[in-house]
């Protein structure tokens, strides 16, 4: 039971955290047509910058600035470089986000090494927040749910709320309707592109600590990101949303979970002796599994409805 | 108001205007006639700024040519898109408020007088616009750019497809538009109704400008209606 609970929060921290990924992936493929491959770049850029900043004047602060300056640079990459490729097709597009991503790799690399640094979680919230039958669930899981939450309300509010948002919605159908009704649409593009990488760095922040802030955090967080937005539908907000939370879960319970595939069938009377049909795959462990699962769950979703679980486009 | 000349223009590398020439004064109703596919909202298109161009566009003798869409836009030039542009998954209040360029409703037109004028819209306010029927899709076009307060407004093919009754509606539209001092620039494919409200009229055949005049002169120039016009 305590089991159970435990990974169901843990499971809705790590989704949440996915979804402030992909959300902003979301919102710039729906927009710009484009799969920005330097996404989860991003996300590693707000981590390091978290990193340094603390270690000079502390975590809260870092916790604002790091997001606006990763933000601030997602404007300029859009304005001065998406922007400039943009006319010569997708294809030269995607081309320069993979561009993209290398050159933040480098430049961290330069910058900070190749091993992890020691980005740590802070001291106030380094406590357990409360104990269940003995297995205690951390102070800082709960501040990273309340953020992500207020994160998302935030972006709701903004999107269905406000005058921008309404361009925004528009705009990501529309492009050229909106422009032509006088809305300066790739001043809309450059916001929404610096708003998402603002997001993924927020995300780095408070994830960098929880996980791991190494030069290699954004190529495995970025290939589970894609998962997410392949599952939930390319372009669907809601279906990124759905998609985070499962992929969370199915990550967070299969880890935890100690026992095999075959197991799972014993209560049915079904057993698997080692020497019959698959009897390696029977015995594996799922939480030995538990790292390919996102990406079975992917190749499944693209064989049988390509369009993911809430897209309007096939990929 | 708005004079264009010599503009070009091209998708790529398809040329598609070759050397067009027109001129709406001020409060003036002008059609732009011709068959599908000789270029008519290419032409709207380019004095929008939403098409490669060249050749100079004027807007109350000043250059507009080479502007951004949203800037010729501020200029005071309203674009109504064919194929009923709506945005679906707004509400129709939503899509009249993106019509508007600022949070202040100000200028000739307000959402009263919109409802005023088509209370099928009132009565669909808080309704996603794309469950509208095909003639509310329109009108919410058409409403949706004036919110803008246009001094000259471009309408791309308004009553295609549309039932008699409504096309009538758009016509009583057309007329108050013209009464607030706003200048019309319409490309229709019913010559009835265009030689009715328009003032002047130009065809078109082939990305160029084949036939300029008033009503009375298209009528009694067969001819022209025969090569150009008629299928
Ligand atoms: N996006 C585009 N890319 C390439 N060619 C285009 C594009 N849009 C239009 N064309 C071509 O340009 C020519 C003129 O098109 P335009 O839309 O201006 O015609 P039109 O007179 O408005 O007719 P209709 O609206 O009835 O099709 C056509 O031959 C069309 O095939
Ligand atoms: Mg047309």
């Amino acid at each position: 039971m305590e089991f159970f609970l435990i990974s169901m929060l843990n499971g809705v921290t790590y989704g949440l955290l996915l979804f402030m990924l992909s959300s902003g992936l979301t919102l710039i493929f729906s927009m710009m047509g484009v799969l920005n491959f330097a996404h989860a770049s991003f996300y590693m850029l707000g981590a390091y910058f978290a990193y340094q900043i603390s270690v000079k004047i502390g975590f809260w602060p870092a916790l604002v600035i790091a997001p606006l300056a990763v933000g601030a640079i997602g404007m300029l990459v859009e304005r001065y470089g998406l922007r400039k490729v943009h006319k010569y097709g997708h294809v030269p597009e995607l081309l320069f986000t993979f561009g993209l991503a290398y050159l933040i790799e480098e430049a961290v690399h330069l910058i900070w090494g190749r091993s992890a640094v020691d980005y740590r979680v802070p001291a106030e919230l380094s406590g357990s927040l409360f104990k269940i039958y003995g297995t205690a669930f951390p102070e800082y899981r709960g501040f990273m749910m309340l953020v992500s939450v207020l994160m998302l309300v935030s972006l709701y509010l903004v999107l269905t709320r406000t005058r921008i948002g309404l361009v925004i919605q528009a705009a990501l159908t529309h492009p050229d309707t909106v422009e032509a009704l006088g809305h300066n649409v790739p001043r809309v593009f450059m916001l929404v592109f610096g708003g998402g990488c603002a997001l993924a760095g927020l995300a780095g922040v408070i994830g960098g600590n929880a996980l791991v802030t190494e030069p290699g955090m954004a190529l495995s967080l970025g290939a589970i990101m894609f998962v997410v937005v392949v599952l939930g539908g390319l372009g669907s907000l809601a279906g990124a949303f759905i998609a985070s939370l499962l992929i969370g879960l199915l990550q967070t319970f299969a880890v935890g979970f100690d026992g095999s595939l075959g197991r799972l069938f014993a209560p049915l009377g079904i057993s698997f002796p080692s020497g019959t049909f698959l009897g390696e795959l029977w015995g594996l462990t799922i939480s030995s599994a538990a790292p390919v699962l996102p990406y079975v769950l992917m190749v499944l979703m693209l064989i049988f409805r390509p369009r993911g679980l809430l897209g309007t486009r096939d990929v | 108001m708005l004079e264009v000349s010599d503009l070009h223009a091209f998708y790529g590398k398809s040329h598609i205007l070759h050397g067009v020439n027109l001129t709406v004064g001020d409060g003036e109703c002008v059609s732009l006639l011709g068959r599908n596919g000789v270029g008519r909202s290419t032409t709207i298109k380019a004095v929008m700024g939403m098409v490669d161009a060249k050749g100079s566009v004027k807007f109350k003798g000043e250059e507009i040519g080479g502007l951004k869409a949203y800037q010729v836009a501020h200029k005071g030039l309203g674009y109504v898109p064919e194929n009923r542009d709506i945005f679906p998954t707004l509400t129709v209040h939503q899509n009249l408020l993106l019509g508007m360029k600022g949070t202040k409703q100000s200028g000739r037109w307000s959402m009263d007088d919109m409802f005023r004028l088509f209370p099928r819209l009132q009565e669909r306010e808080h309704t996603a616009a794309g469950v509208l029927s095909g003639g509310e899709q329109q009108m919410l076009t058409l409403c949706r750019t004036l919110m803008g307060d246009p001094d000259l407004v471009m309408i791309d093919e308004p009553t295609e497809g549309l039932a008699p009754k409504i096309v009538e509606l758009l016509r009583e539209l057309f007329i108050e538009i013209n009464r607030r001092g706003v200048s019309i620039l319409l490309v229709e494919q019913k010559l009835a109704i265009a030689l009715e409200i328009s003032q002047r009229l130009y065809v078109m055949g082939h990305g160029q400008i084949v036939f300029e005049g008033t009503p009375e002169d298209l009528r009694a120039n067969a001819a022209i209606r025969k090569e150009w016009l008629e299928v």
